[in-house]
């Protein structure tokens, strides 16, 4: 009997107050976002193939990626790890029994199922062409796209996350089992807690955003509109005072993943625990002060050029201090190279690549530069696409045989994340070239010159494809062909490994009560003597 | 926390059984009570960055379009906006007697407390939509034939005036009153959508609290409810200055 097992029939998953059914509900509902999300980058890429616009026409192609842009922001990776692998786990991990909220934790997955109705009912009837992030004047005076349709969907998908944020503070803070210090937590739960901040204080803002757009779209009252004496730079900055700080909300639960695998893969306590810890934190706070840096060129005085672009830059500190201690975690451990592994491998390095490229941009003489060019697309590809989808491949491996019971099949999945690192610099490197040498975004056609790389690009397209298909097909395969995975396949520390898979509705059999650090590897050895001898 | 709900908490915990309006994931009454305590907290808080939002606006724009920003507030009546204060702190005070008489378990008194708060905060819709009903009257709602008559010629508009013998704004500034117009309403019908779901939420307590369901120790959900109508409240308190009361006497 477990928590797949208990009830059977479609209302009792639609219905559950299960934290373990919501993320499963979350974790198909997502993948079919990522999966259009991807077909729409397939298209950009085809496109991209030659210099000319041929394949489609050009406003075709702004509707393309710019519904591109705004399902996988809002319908794919603002949700992907906290709203599955967390809503899973944070409750696992802390010894509870469920989230704190549930009927609001179902809340959100049907608030984020009608954001996502709404957004695709938007693409059939034509999309929406401002690009993601709605740049207003363009979005309330210039087009006349699907601009209010799309602008109530990502609303809606704000809330739905505003939901999940606030139940995981809330469920951190009043839900711990007995031991559960603060410092005793996963670093997973930690790096959660600050991207939950970040959801809880930043989505309202983008929430009055968007009503002011719709206001403006449908009414006309003028509050960005110029020629009545609003300033369509106010929208940038209260669309960005939420959007920036979403890139946090994206990259620092992946963050918390890579801290679970190389700590379990090299079997030793992460290095300096308390300083990664923190640095989750520092990066929240941080965040919330950085987001002009994307207005650089958009006429704000000097001096605030100044003080963000400092700002911009301190933000690579805590950053650096999580990559520094993974690389000091792995010294000396007993490393392994299974899937999440291999995945955690990817992260670091490309994530330090998207990491470092992003000081650049922070940087307001080379911004100047690089902005609005494929270095800019080249940049965030790499810190949401070969960090953030990374990290959210590694933990779905890493946490596949808890969540269903069965083992994924390891060589096809190492082979798939060789496949998705290849495929994945293939794409994006040569963006970064074609960035500096001048090659501006969101433009269908480009001068012939810059053809090559862009065909590179696009090869390594297909193959990224494919990585990310062969998860699809095994991880399916592995559902009643796998392995039997047991309770604890990886010998992690975590509580959640030392409960059945899959495991009870209420996950423990009894409240648990920590009594030892987390990533305790001796007290993991102690248990297993302690069990054999009981029963010998 | 209140004296009732510890006693019932420890009477839980004395006799090793739930009461029954515990949820099954929490391990004691107190921890249930306090995370939906805190998890309404957090939410006020998401409603103060939304707010937020509105009031950066309004910020900006007051210090761009001062003159238009004055003008603007003579046109509200001061007399119909004072009323309403007094209204909307009545109707907290009466929400936390409602709180208060949950607590003591007096089901009567509660039903009386929460039924003069559902009638306060109508009041209070009531007043708003006579002021509304005038500002279209004058042509002053934004987007909508939007006439800046009162602005470029005062003398036009008497009852204005005669009180506050505004000088006419030059035609671009002038203009700008449409965007205090606009704050104006996005802000107080910002407010008065949370009063229409909190009147909503109100009627529901009511029938509620008839049939005793907040009278047996569980106080959560009015205890919560009574936080949010606070908030409310003091959202107003911050509208109220910021919108009357911008140089009534220069």
């Amino acid at each position: 009997m477990n928590y797949l097992t208990k009830e059977n029939g479609l209302l009792s998953w639609l219905l559950t107050g299960d934290h373990k059914r919501i993320a499963i509900l979350y974790l198909i509902s997502i993948s079919f976002f990522f999966f259009v999300g991807g077909s729409l980058a397939g298209l950009i890429r085809l496109e991209l193939l030659t210099p000319q616009s041929d394949l489609m026409a050009t406003d075709t192609y702004n509707k393309v990626f710019s519904m591109h842009g705004i399902i996988m922001v809002f319908l794919f990776l603002v949700p992907s790890v906290p709203a599955t692998i967390g809503n899973f786990f944070i409750p696992m991990m802390i010894g509870a029994k469920d989230l704190a909220l549930p009927k609001i934790n179902l809340l959100s997955w049907y608030l984020y199922i009608a954001a996502g109705i709404m957004i695709l009912f938007t693409m059939i009837s034509g999309g929406v062409d401002t690009g993601w992030t709605f740049t207003t004047p363009l979005s309330t005076h210039y087009v006349n796209t699907h601009v209010v349709t799309t602008g109530l969907g990502v609303f809606i998908a704000g809330f739905s996350s505003i939901f999940t944020g606030l139940n995981f503070i809330v469920t951190i803070h009043k839900m711990r089992a007995p031991g559960m210090t603060w410092f005793r937590l996963p670093l997973f739960v930690w790096s959660h807690y600050a991207a939950s901040i970040l959801m809880v204080l930043g989505t309202p803002v983008l929430a009055i955003a968007l009503v002011l757009i719709v206001l403006e779209r449908t009414v006309g009252i003028g509050v960005f509109d110029p020629t009545k004496g609003g300033d369509p730079l106010l929208f940038q900055h209260l669309f960005w005072f939420y959007s920036h700080p979403a890139v946090y909300i994206m990259i620092l639960p992946g963050m918390g993943v890579i801290s679970e695998v190389v700590s379990t893969f090299s079997r030793k306590r992460v290095f300096g625990y308390t300083a990664v810890a923190f640095s989750s934190v520092a990066i929240a706070v941080f965040g919330f002060f950085v987001w002009a840096h994307h207005m650089f060129i958009m006429g704000i005085s000097n001096y605030a050029v100044l003080i963000f672009s400092l700002l911009t830059m301190l933000v690579a500190v805590p950053s650096s201090i999580k990559i520094f201690n993974w690389a000091f975690t792995l010294y000396k451990g007993s490393i392994t190279f299974e899937t999440p592994m291999l995945y955690a491998f990817g992260f670091m390095g490309l994530f330090t690549i998207g990491g470092m490229t992003g000081v650049f941009l922070g940087a307001s003489g080379t911004d100047i530069h690089l902005t609005e060019t494929y270095f800019i697309v080249a940049h965030f590809h790499f810190v949401m696409v070969g960090g953030m989808l990374m990290a959210f491949l590694s933990g779905l491996h890493f946490w596949w045989p808890k969540m269903t019971g069965r083992m994924y099949p390891e060589k096809i999945s190492q082979l798939a994340a060789v496949v998705t690192f290849i495929g994945f610099n293939l794409t994006f490197f040569p963006q970064f070239i074609l960035g500096t040498l001048g090659m501006p975004r969101r433009y269908a056609s480009y001068p012939p010159e810059f053809q090559i790389l862009n065909v590179f690009s696009t090869a390594g397209a297909s193959v990224l494809g494919v990585g990310y298909l062969l998860p699809v097909l095994y991880l399916t395969w592995s559902l009643k062909y796998g392995e039997i995975a047991g309770n604890n396949p990886w010998q992690a520390t975590g509580l959640e490994w030392q409960v059945q898979s899959p495991p009870l509705t209420e996950n423990f059999p009894e409240i648990p009560i920590m009594d030892h650090e987390a990533y305790d590897y001796e007290w993991l050895e102690n248990q297993k003597e302690k069990e054999v001898a009981s029963v010998g | 926390m209140s004296d009732s709900t510890a006693v019932a908490h420890g009477a839980a915990e004395a006799h090793h059984e739930h009461p029954p309006y515990q949820r099954h994931h929490f391990e004691t009454y107190a921890q249930q009570n306090d995370a939906t305590n805190f998890a309404m907290w957090l939410f006020l808080l998401t409603e103060i960055m939304f707010f937020g939002g509105l009031f950066t606006a309004y910020l900006i724009y007051r210090n761009w379009y001062y003159p238009a920003f004055v003008q603007g507030s003579h046109q509200l009546q001061i007399g119909w906006g004072t009323a309403n204060t007094a209204v909307l702190i009545t109707s907290s005070f009466t929400m936390a007697m409602g709180v208060w008489s949950a607590e003591m378990r007096r089901k009567g008194l509660l039903v009386l407390f929460l039924v003069l708060t559902f009638l306060l905060g109508l009041v209070f819709l009531g007043i708003k939509t006579i002021e509304y009903h005038e500002k279209y009257e004058k042509h002053h709602i934004p987007g909508f034939h939007y006439s800046v008559q009162s602005f470029v010629d005062p003398a036009s508009d008497p009852e204005v005036y005669n009180e506050y013998h505004d000088k006419p704004l030059p035609l671009d500034m002038a203009r700008h009153t449409e965007l205090y117009f606009f704050l104006y309403f996005a802000m107080t019908g910002m407010h008065a959508l949370h009063m229409i779901i909190g009147i909503a939420i109100l009627g529901f307590m009511i029938f509620r609290a008839r049939a005793g369901a907040y009278t047996t120790g569980h106080v959560t959900f009015v205890e919560n409810f009574g936080l949010y109508w606070h908030f409310v409240d003091i959202v107003w308190i911050f509208l109220f200055p910021l919108l009357y009361l911008i140089s009534r006497h220069q």
